[in-house]
């Protein structure tokens, strides 16, 4: 019996340790308190003010603009290099995997900081423009483009490059038309990672973002630091959107790999 | 065109990879237009090394691939009017049956319409019918074999390549399938170019037969020459069940061998020494006396249509394939038909390989100092104080100028898996065996890249890791001028 109360209670434990914050945090978004303390009354104007305030609904839409584009540029040099890779010899490829494990396992703050100094100092690229940004951004998400890919193209036939080849396809056309569709899986799943690994990062963006532009973690860090309690209590309403939106995008994602997976066992 | 004209030629191809492994050497083949030909020979030997270099995914390191008297061995695959089968099919999973069997017409920009008729066609040729909108998953592997046989003809290539291509099927599936790919090739007159291990099925389906060996042909035949007459004890020993006696001619078209005299058909001079090939299927069981050898039968296998019976005559084993049984421990006699004996010279096994002199002018092979007397073998030598080697003229030998060969015979090598012995004087890997009647013959590819011919009664196994003992009062060496 005692077993059966530790089985569930410590997983129980475990959730409200983990969710507990986001929740208590989601609760006072919708108060005009504005600290954590007594809640006097409910109300939306923190969602009014995220929506209806400038400044913060450039810097959300600057933050999302700069993911999807260092997604997409991170994609596109993760795949390339993920399949240069598995067409080279043994020892080119073994080497590139390695060098690709250091941005990975390196410290953010390194990443940063150093790209920092070899575009500012270094190549004199102007710290008003975004260049140094979206370069340090594709550093830290293309790493792991190039990992969500590599397996997949381990899967893949290896036969079926030289099959298109072989019915008259130019290596351009084998490779868009067979060896891509293969991998997309794959790509799509970089290129999610590659959006929430930008979404998430603070330390490359205070090192390389120019002194205009903020993403929402720099934000943030600023915002709690100020004392504008307006903006700050606005930002609890956009830590609950962006909660909500998690967790509706994993439910999906979730729902369909559980119909492929079905999918795949109808078929076998 | 004319009809025996030769579609494709490949002259002295040579493949050798970056770790200087040659996987392809000195190659020679020329295919009539419309032939079936099929390369056999054990995995590692070279075939589907070979068959890639004709497809083109592949370059030789050496020789040319003339396709139509032009050469194609630059070219690359997609510009060869050459089709493969792969293997594992290799079918596009994305797409549908349509799809893979149109993305060549495809590409080639040719009219919807006229794509539509053309795959409906082929489909049609190989049994499989409005299986347009299938997805290749939902095909078993016999379905998706006919479709990437499908996806290669409607390319309408000049020459089809076929890599293993019913390797993963079922026996029954195998056997069917080989019906109808030898049907396909007499209907459509495509020249096909097979590749396989199933000694079997090159012998049912193909025109012309190409069996290779550790990268080399061994013989280019029909079917029936590569059976009834081999040229070497691998083909032999490959192509069919084989008893493979060595023995010597006795006089004309008589020869000795397995313990006995023989009737033969083969023309070959008196004293050679020889390999004799004797089918089991060829040698008839008798009543002892009436024998030309005799033994005691060791084993009865039933295999269906028929026995399989061993017998030991003297130190030989000898297999028999007959439609009547004998029974385990009786002594029968043993005749063959002088045609049912094939005459092969012996190839020379002797083992030839250099050692070196080394700074102390001893005889050194592969780091081992051998324990011989160099005075004795280079005439005129003597040694002085310095125990330096002077020659005739008293000077002094120069251990790089002279070059010593030494020869062993197969059967006075030792082989023993402690390659940690000091007697060891080199390792290697087992590559090749076959055997003799009374004792096998391997081939065992050494670190330093000679192959060596070691006689041994005792069955190895292949690939076994082995160290070999060369006897130094039976190595014989020479100085070469």
């Amino acid at each position: 019996m005692s077993r059966k109360i530790v089985r569930i209670a410590v997983p129980v434990l475990v959730l409200l340790f983990l969710y507990v914050p986001i929740l208590i945090l989601a609760l006072y978004s919708f108060t005009d308190a504005t600290q954590i303390g007594a809640i006097r009354s409910f109300t939306l104007k923190n969602y009014v003010t995220l929506f209806s305030t400038e400044e913060l609904r450039s810097m959300i839409v600057g933050t999302i603009l700069l993911a999807l584009g260092a997604a997409l540029l991170a994609t596109i040099l993760g795949t390339l290099g993920a399949i240069g890779s598995f067409y080279s010899r043994k020892r080119t490829s073994s080497a590139i995997a390695t060098v690709n494990q250091i941005p990975v396992i390196n410290a953010d703050v390194v990443t940063g900081f150093s790209l920092c100094i070899l575009l500012v100092v270094v190549f004199g690229v102007s710290k008003d423009s975004y260049i140094p940004l979206v370069v340090g951004h594709v550093t830290l998400c293309a790493p792991f483009v190039y990992l969500s890919v590599i397996p997949k193209l381990k899967q893949m036939d290896s036969s079926l490059y030289e099959a298109a080849m072989d019915l008259g396809a130019t290596p351009a056309q084998a490779l868009f038309r067979v060896v891509i569709p293969q991998i997309l899986g794959g790509m799509v799943s970089g290129f999610s990672l590659a959006v929430t690994l930008s979404l998430d990062d603070y330390f490359i963006a205070t090192y390389t973002k120019p002194a205009t532009f903020d993403t929402i973690s720099t934000y943030v860090v600023n915002a709690t630091r100020g004392s504008q309690t307006d903006i700050k209590t606005a930002l609890w309403a956009l830590s609950t959107l962006i909660f909500v939106l998690v967790i509706v995008i994993v439910g999906v994602m979730n729902f369909n790999s559980g119909r492929a997976q079905k999918k795949e066992a109808e078929k076998a | 065109m004319e009809n025996n004209q030769n579609i494709i030629e490949l002259k002295h191809i040579s493949r050798t990879f970056e770790d200087g492994f040659r996987a392809v050497s000195d190659f020679n083949l020329e295919v009539k237009r419309g032939e079936f030909v099929t390369f056999l020979g054990p995995s590692g030997c070279g075939k589907t090394t070979t068959l890639r270099m004709i497809a083109g995914f592949d370059m030789p390191t050496e020789g040319e691939i003339l396709l139509n008297g032009q050469d194609i061995s630059k070219l690359p695959p997609n510009k060869r009017p050459i089709n493969t089968v792969f293997q594992r099919y290799a079918l596009f999973p994305h797409m549908n049956i349509f799809e893979n069997i149109a993305f060549g017409l495809k590409l080639k920009k040719m009219p919807r319409e006229e794509i539509k008729k053309k795959v409906k066609k082929v489909l049609e040729l190989v049994d499989l019918e409005g299986f347009e909108k299938r997805s290749v998953s939902t095909l078993s592997g016999g379905q998706q074999q006919r479709v990437a046989i499908a996806r290669a003809l409607v390319n309408e290539p000049e020459i089809l390549l076929l890599d293993e291509p019913l390797g993963a099927l079922d026996l029954k599936m195998r056997k069917e399938m080989q019906i109808e790919l030898k049907a396909m090739h007499d209907e459509l007159g495509i020249t096909f170019i097979y590749v396989t291990h199933d000694q079997e099925e090159a012998l049912t389906m193909s025109d012309k037969i190409v069996v290779m060996s550790e990268g080399k042909i061994q013989q280019i035949g029909t079917p029936e020459d590569i059976y009834n007459e081999p040229q070497n004890a691998f083909v032999a020993d490959f192509i069919g069940e084989s008893n493979i006696f060595n023995g010597i001619m006795t006089g004309t078209m008589q020869a000795r061998f397995a313990g006995g005299h023989f009737q033969c058909v083969d023309d070959v001079p008196e004293g050679t020494q020889i390999t004799a090939v004797v089918r089991p299927e060829d040698i008839e069981l008798t009543a002892p006396e009436q024998g030309q050898i005799r033994g005691k039968v060791i084993s009865v296998i039933f295999k269906g249509i028929h026995y399989e019976i061993t017998v030991q005559s003297g130190r030989y084993e000898v297999v028999i394939q007959s439609t009547k049984s004998a029974e385990v421990g009786s002594v029968v006699g043993m005749k063959v038909e002088p045609d049912g004996i094939h005459i092969m010279i012996a190839e020379n096994n002797t083992n030839v390989f250099p050692v070196d002199m080394n700074r102390n002018h001893r005889l050194e092979f592969n780091g081992t100092e051998l324990d011989t007397s160099l005075t004795q073998l280079i005439k005129g030598s003597r040694r002085n104080e310095e125990h330096e080697l002077l020659d005739e003229n008293g000077e002094v030998i120069d251990p790089e100028k002279i070059h010593i060969i030494a020869s062993i015979e197969p059967q006075d090598i030792r082989m023993t898996d402690d390659v940690d012995d000091e007697q060891v004087l080199i390792e290697g890997t087992i590559s090749n065996l076959i055997y003799k009647g009374d004792h096998y013959s391997y081939v065992i590819n050494t670190d330093l890249g000679q192959d060596f011919i070691v006689d041994d009664e005792y069955l190895w196994n292949m690939d076994d890791r082995v160290g070999l003992i060369l006897p130094l009062d039976k190595m014989r060496f020479q100085v070469k001028k």
